[in-house]
């Protein structure tokens, strides 16, 4: 076990390389020059020619990009071309509301999801499972924000049950917190039910067709246990694949939802960064937005091992 | 294995259509069967629920000019933020402008970006990935490329193109081609390594045939089947993308009525005229799901080993 997690580490380690490059490349090897767009429109060309040399852009780019690296590596992300403070600062400050985000969806999808995908399995065929396939298939094809605003139009401004946006911190108390984090978290885990549900019928579907949950009826195991205990089990290496793969839309999704409800996280700082051209920002939350994604896989490929002792690679 | 074995993107192809065994397996997708398979498909009433939507959303991109529309640009100071009536069946927006028509001509801007994203994309991939196939060498480098641009989020990957070069029709397809392209790089390599050890393409070796030929008349048909319903996910994710990137404000101009624009103009109008979003958010979820619906349809049509499980 231990020397598969190493292997699986090491060869982690040439994607980060690549994910580095790309980021590298786009930012730097596309036309127009950061320098210009720094100094802004009424710059003399030798104050360009002080702020390239003072960024390194006068040197050859193998160099900037060794450099570049060097500081990756020392948690220097650089400095933010708008507001001239720490790009890993400006991240740190802004992490709380997605993660609260990330995790309230997460946890909001597998209450849902999971038994939602439970019974469909269990009433094959019939009316249940197919009004729950239908919104699976809706869940998956309505994007974010628009689930989003449906759920403000419903919930806020029709019924005026709830803040229509905004954060609160968690210091502010739970209820001014959590109210303003529940139409961000259903919204976000729309498309998240849907796949897991989905996966998880199919999954169950599959194992129950298996020799060893006909034993278990035979021997009289009631139903609700074969199909928790023993189907489920057996159906989660494909469902933790599917929250693997699913991270990457979870991602777009908490940019899309913080900027429909407003929420000051690092998704809203990647549109401020975009729409500000503020570069540093841009390289910095795409590097580590990879990074997280790369790192919940591994950690995915790792489970795989724990559920089902087969897999050895 | 490295992460690139379970990074696909999730939006649109659901199952990791690249990873499936089947994928590379050569299928024939001529005769009647194909044809007889999909009539049967659409009997089921959701089946062709999707396709009469989607028929309807084309015909409405084609006819936008005579569905009772006005200028969708055209600004109307006097006409400023009214509700649906006779005059405006949406209702209008800030500037005044008719949201029916705005609606109706951005199915145009949707199918267009769509389209155009997708060709681009399987352009692209196809030709990278029968390099990457065929050419052992290349192989490597490529793949690792691949894998790098597959491991950041689509989404992030656009909107960081689009940055960099200001939005553009033209930016905005490139920048979502490009996050497209790695899946379908993989799929064609995949069913490419699998054709070059069939007897018929050794045959053909054997006899002298040339490179292009042997790669082009061949090999490169046996993607045909995948690479369309990969298509049809990559129209999806495209379609997707342009709407999420506008609605960022990182997308098309705003001149350009784009579902994805009216939602991001109507956002601060919400509260008081929801129609502005909703309108264009109702028929985007309406593309979306027709045509993911028909993904999956073709999919089980075209290569009936990968189709769903019951």
């Amino acid at each position: 076990m231990l020397s598969y997690i190493a292997r699986r580490l090491l060869a982690t380690i040439p994607v980060i390389i690549m994910v580095a490059v790309v980021v590298f490349a786009i930012l730097r090897l596309t036309p127009g020059d950061p320098a210009a767009i720094l100094a802004g429109d009424d710059a003399t060309s030798a104050q360009l020619a002080q702020i390239r040399q003072s960024m390194g852009l006068d040197q050859p780019i193998y160099l900037q990009f060794i450099h570049w690296v060097g500081q990756l590596l020392h948690g220097d992300l650089g400095v933010s071309l708008l507001s001239g403070t720490s790009v890993a600062g400006m991240i740190a400050h802004r992490m709380g509301p997605s993660f609260a985000l990330a995790v309230g969806t997460i946890i909001v999808t597998l209450i849902i999801a999971l038994p939602l995908g439970i019974i469909a399995a269990w009433k094959q065929g019939k009316l249940l499972d197919r009004a729950i396939m239908s919104f699976s298939v809706f869940g998956f094809s309505v994007p974010t924000f628009v689930v989003a605003y449906l759920l403000i139009y419903l919930f806020s401004i029709g019924l005026d049950w709830l803040p229509v946006q905004g954060y609160k911190p968690l210091s502010a108390g739970f209820w001014p917190f959590a109210e303003r984090l529940i139409l961000p978290v259903l919204a976000l885990s729309a498309i998240y039910i849907a796949l897991i549900a989905r996966i998880t019928r199919s999954s169950i579907i599959e194992v129950m067709g298996e020799d060893f949950i006909r034993t278990a009826r035979a021997k009289g195991v009631k139903e609700n246990v074969v199909l928790i205990h023993h189907a489920l089990r057996n159906a989660a290496v494909p469902i933790i694949t599917i929250i693997g793969i699913g991270v990457a839309s979870l991602i777009s999704g908490v940019v899309v939802t913080e900027t429909v409800f407003n929420l000051p996280g690092l998704g809203r700082l990647v549109v401020e960064a975009v729409l500000a051209r503020d570069y540093p920002v841009i390289q910095g939350l795409i590097l580590l937005f990879s990074l997280i994604y790369i790192l919940i896989n591994l950690v995915v490929d790792v489970l795989y091992a724990v559920f089902d002792p087969r897999i050895r690679y | 294995m490295p992460v690139s074995a379970n990074s696909e993107p999730a939006i649109g192809a659901s199952e990791g259509l690249a990873d499936l065994p089947g994928a590379g397996t050569p299928v024939s997708s001529s005769g009647p069967g194909v044809w007889a398979r999909f009539r049967e498909t659409l009997k089921s009433g959701p089946v062709l629920f999707a396709f009469v939507i989607l028929v309807a959303i084309v015909l409405i991109a084609i006819l936008a000019p005579v569905l009772g529309t006005v200028d969708p640009v055209a600004i109307n100071p006097a006409e400023r933020l009214r509700h649906v009536s006779a005059a405006h069946w949406f209702g209008t927006d800030a500037f005044g402008r008719d949201t029916y028509s705005r609606v109706i001509y951005g199915a145009r801007v949707s199918l267009l970006v769509g389209a155009g994203a997708t060709v681009m994309s399987i352009a692209v991939g196809l030709l990278i990935g029968v390099i990457a196939g065929y050419f052992r060498m290349a192989d490597a480098v490529i793949m690792r490329v691949m894998d790098g641009i597959m491991a950041i989020p689509n989404i992030l990957l656009a909107i960081a193109l689009v940055s960099l070069t200001g939005a553009s029709l033209v930016t905005v397809l490139v920048a979502i081609t490009i996050p497209e392209i790695p899946r379908v790089v993989r799929l064609v390599r995949s069913v490419i390594l699998t054709v070059r050890t069939e007897p018929y393409v050794e045959a053909a070796v054997t006899l002298g045939t040339r490179v292009p030929r042997l790669l082009f008349r061949h090999m490169v048909p046996n993607t045909i089947p995948p690479l369309i319903v990969q298509g049809t996910y990559i129209f999806a994710a495209a379609i997707l993308i342009e709407a999420t990137l506008s609605f960022l404000g990182a997308g098309l101009p705003p001149e350009i009525p784009s579902w994805g624009n009216m939602m991001s103009e109507g956002r601060m109008y919400f509260q008081l005229l929801p129609g502005l979003i909703l309108f264009p958010g109702i028929f985007l979820a309406l593309t979306l799901l027709s045509v993911n619906v028909l993904g999956d349809v073709l999919r089980d049509v075209l290569d009936p080993r990968m189709a769903r499980r019951p």
